[in-house]
């Protein structure tokens, strides 16, 4: 995305500048939050931070397969997620490790996930997190789906879609939507407009000026946010699920943000984005360097805290890695695992001939 | 002649269309600046620029109803859809339009438009981007559906797509993009659609395959010549049209049949053409048709691809049922 076009766009929400001082709004916003919650998007942001580098490692290793990183998009999900509640429900695409994680998705099934074994799809009991979307902009509907549900339930749960600005150029989008708007429903599309659907920027992508405003077709809010400002769009998010839980409807948030890396490890960004831009948003712009300056100006966070976050961090992830190569891998008859209710005679016939080739795992 | 990989040859092709006839447009998701994700158009945008290789918003719908809309207009474009996993969404248009219009329209406006997708396993991708659905294409009439297995055919087979005057969804084998180097001839030059390759002759079993199960039956076919079992090796290239006749001829040579393809068994291309045989050459079978496929699971996540798609030793395994029935 241009800087000039960034730069001009004023109508955002933003309480926390590259500087990482407050705005005037922010300050206010600041005041309201607990200690614990300073605290919690501090922690999350560098968490996932630590995850999602030693992925990009692993994957050079071949330890694990292609990998989505997500460096520089940790206040867009850090923010968003935490002001879910256990009961509302996450429809995301590839990239939201954080999302994940923050929802309650133990960290071998992620890592699973990336080294290509299925079982890695599933969550928790409780957990109401779908598998990554692959095929671009296809869950946004389900989401609203889901959305619906709760309203024709008359339950208090919210549905949230995440996904790219280029997933807003699908058919898949524009209906759910228009689904959305029409039938009022408790749904959150989260849009992380990282400026780039792999190399096509966002001025390729619309010619609106931003995602937000597609909202107003749909008649409902659209909203846009410095996605890089973890309190702007904590505060964003929990206004949008507080208006979806009063039955007031469907919010659309656009957060704009960078992926500081490639689109994945197969991708090469120096090939599309210009050098300058990178830095810019790099070096300035990074959303756990600016919310550090704040906690640690406001006398929250110490480079001792830091060290010893950081410490139990890496182990967190050694461990999660280290259960994950640990499982023992699922055999070849489960290919057929849970494609239907009850694999029928055909499927029988097929696990058989699979084992029969030496595919039994044993 | 230079040698290319096949991902080569598929560029050099689109270079020579594209500097050859001024009507036709390459576009999709990434295929400009970037080259495309497999680099398919590397360098085209660069030296035909952005109203020849265009890059289109994520849209598979819009990016396949548009071209169709060009090619109406007098455009033969050459639409990239990424991964063949994603071109459902693109699935109405082709059905419904693109195979369609010129029966609908008499004539008058067909849309001649040449689909290319990468598609097929064995690279370790990620989730849903190693379909092989071409059965889905090859059940709709009106669509002509093509699939080479060398850089050599990936070039004429492109070129010929590209000038044929039918939709043709014109699919790519992920494995074998850079998996060998073959001599290609410069400049423009077609391999006919609708006939197949010999990739190599026998006496005693015909295996018939085509994209990535190619090499793995000729593989297969090397085993059994050690143990003087000759197998007749056809790459069929063309899906639809299929060459019945080369079909038939090796059939009727060899009276044993073994069918290889990635896709899910269950309504894949190996049961068309076996009842194809069935029809035409049933008094020259020595052995049940066998069919060596994927199996009738989604294609898994890469940690079980190896024992989903079919393998050497699967063919071998065939092989020895229709010799010893
Ligand atoms: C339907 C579909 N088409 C194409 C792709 C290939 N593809 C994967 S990611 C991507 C770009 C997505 O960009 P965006 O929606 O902005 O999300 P981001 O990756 O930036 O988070 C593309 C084209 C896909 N996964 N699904």
């Amino acid at each position: 995305m241009k800087l000039e076009q960034l730069e001009r766009e004023t109508a955002w929400v933003r309480h926390l500048s590259p500087e990482g001082e407050l705005t005037e709004q922010g300050r206010k916003f600041w005041d309201s939050l607990s200690v614990e919650r300073k605290k919690d998007f501090y922690r999350w942001m560098s968490y996932i931070r630590m995850f999602d580098r030693r992925s990009v490692i692993l994957q050079r290793q071949g330890r694990i397969g292609t990998y989505a990183p997500l460096e520089g998009q940790e206040a867009a999900q850090v923010g968003s997620a935490l002001a879910l509640g256990k009961e509302d429900w996450i429809f995301p695409s590839y990239r939201e490790h954080g999302v994940a994680m923050i929802a309650g998705m133990p960290l071998p099934q992620i890592f699973l996930y990336w080294m290509g074994r299925v079982e890695g799809c599933k969550p928790p009991e409780g957990v109401r997190l779908l598998p990554p979307s692959v095929p671009i902009a296809t869950q946004i509907p389900h989401a609203v789906g889901a959305a619906w549900a709760s309203k024709l339930k008359k339950e208090r749960s919210v549905a949230v879609a995440y996904f790219g600005d280029g997933a807003t150029s699908e058919g898949d989008f524009h209906e759910a939507c228009n689904f959305a708007g029409v039938f009022k429903v408790p749904a959150i599309l989260f849009c992380q407009n990282n400026g780039y659907a792999i190399s096509v920027p966002f001025s390729r992508q619309s010619a609106s000026e931003t995602v937000a405003q597609k909202a107003a077709a749909y008649n409902f809010p659209g909203i846009r946010v410095d996605g890089n400002d973890v309190l702007a769009v904590y505060d964003v998010m929990t206004q949008a699920v507080e208006r979806a839980r009063a039955g007031q409807g469907p919010t659309l948030i656009e957060a704009v943000t960078y992926r500081k890396g490639n689109h994945t490890t197969a991708d090469d960004a120096t090939r599309y984005r210009p050098e300058q831009e990178v830095t810019e948003w790099v070096e300035r712009r990074d959303p756990l360097e600016r919310y550090v300056k704040l906690m640690k100006a406001e006398g929250l966070l110490t480079d001792e805290e830091m060290a010893e976050w950081e410490e139990e961090c890496k182990e967190r992830v050694d461990r999660g890695i280290r259960e994950a190569e640990a499982s023992v891998p699922a055999p070849p008859p489960h290919l057929f695992a849970h494609v239907y209710a009850e694999p029928g005679a055909n499927e029988l016939r097929q696990i058989k001939e699979l084992e029969e080739m030496g595919g039994s795992g044993k | 002649m230079k040698k290319l990989t096949m991902v080569q040859a598929i560029s050099d092709a689109l270079r020579t269309a594209l500097a050859t006839d001024p009507t036709v447009v390459v576009l999709g998701e990434d295929v400009g600046k970037n080259g495309g994700v497999f680099r398919a158009t590397e360098g085209l945008w660069q030296e035909f620029g952005d109203e020849r290789v265009i890059d289109t918003p994520l849209a598979e719908a819009g990016i396949i109803g548009t071209s169709i809309g060009m090619a109406v207009n007098g455009l033969k474009p050459v639409p990239e859809i990424q991964f063949m996993g994603f071109i459902y969404p693109a699935f109405e248009q082709i059905v419904t339009h693109a195979a369609r219009l010129r029966t609908r329209t008499q004539g008058a406006f067909p849309a001649t438009l040449t689909i290319r997708a990468p598609y097929g396993g064995g690279i370790r991708a990620p989730e849903l981007h190693c379909d092989s659905t071409e059965s889905l294409f090859v059940h709709i009439p009106g669509l002509k559906v093509v699939t080479p297995s060398t850089p050599y055919d990936a070039k004429g087979l492109l070129l010929a797509a590209i000038k044929d005057p039918d939709p043709v969804i014109f699919l790519e084998p992920m494995k074998l993009y850079r998996s060998v180097k073959q001599e290609v001839p410069d400049g423009w030059y077609e391999v006919p659609i609708g006939k197949a390759r010999k990739v190599r002759d026998g006496e005693d079993v015909t295996l018939i395959a085509w994209g990535t199960m190619v090499p793995v039956a000729e593989a297969a076919a090397n085993e059994w010549a050690a143990k003087g079992v000759s197998c007749d090796v056809l790459d069929l290239r063309s899906l639809y049209p299929l060459d019945e006749e080369a079909i038939i001829e090796s059939v009727k040579k060899t009276g044993r049949v073994v069918i290889v393809h990635e896709a899910p068994k269950t309504a894949g291309l190996a049961g068309e053409l076996t009842a194809l045989i069935n029809e035409h050459a049933f008094l020259y079978l020595e052995a049940p048709i066998t069919r060596v496929t994927g199996y009738d699971a989604p294609v898994p996540m890469y940690a079980l691809e190896d024992w989903f798609r079919p393998d050497a030793k699967r063919v071998s395994k065939a092989i020895q049922q229709v010799v010893s029935f």
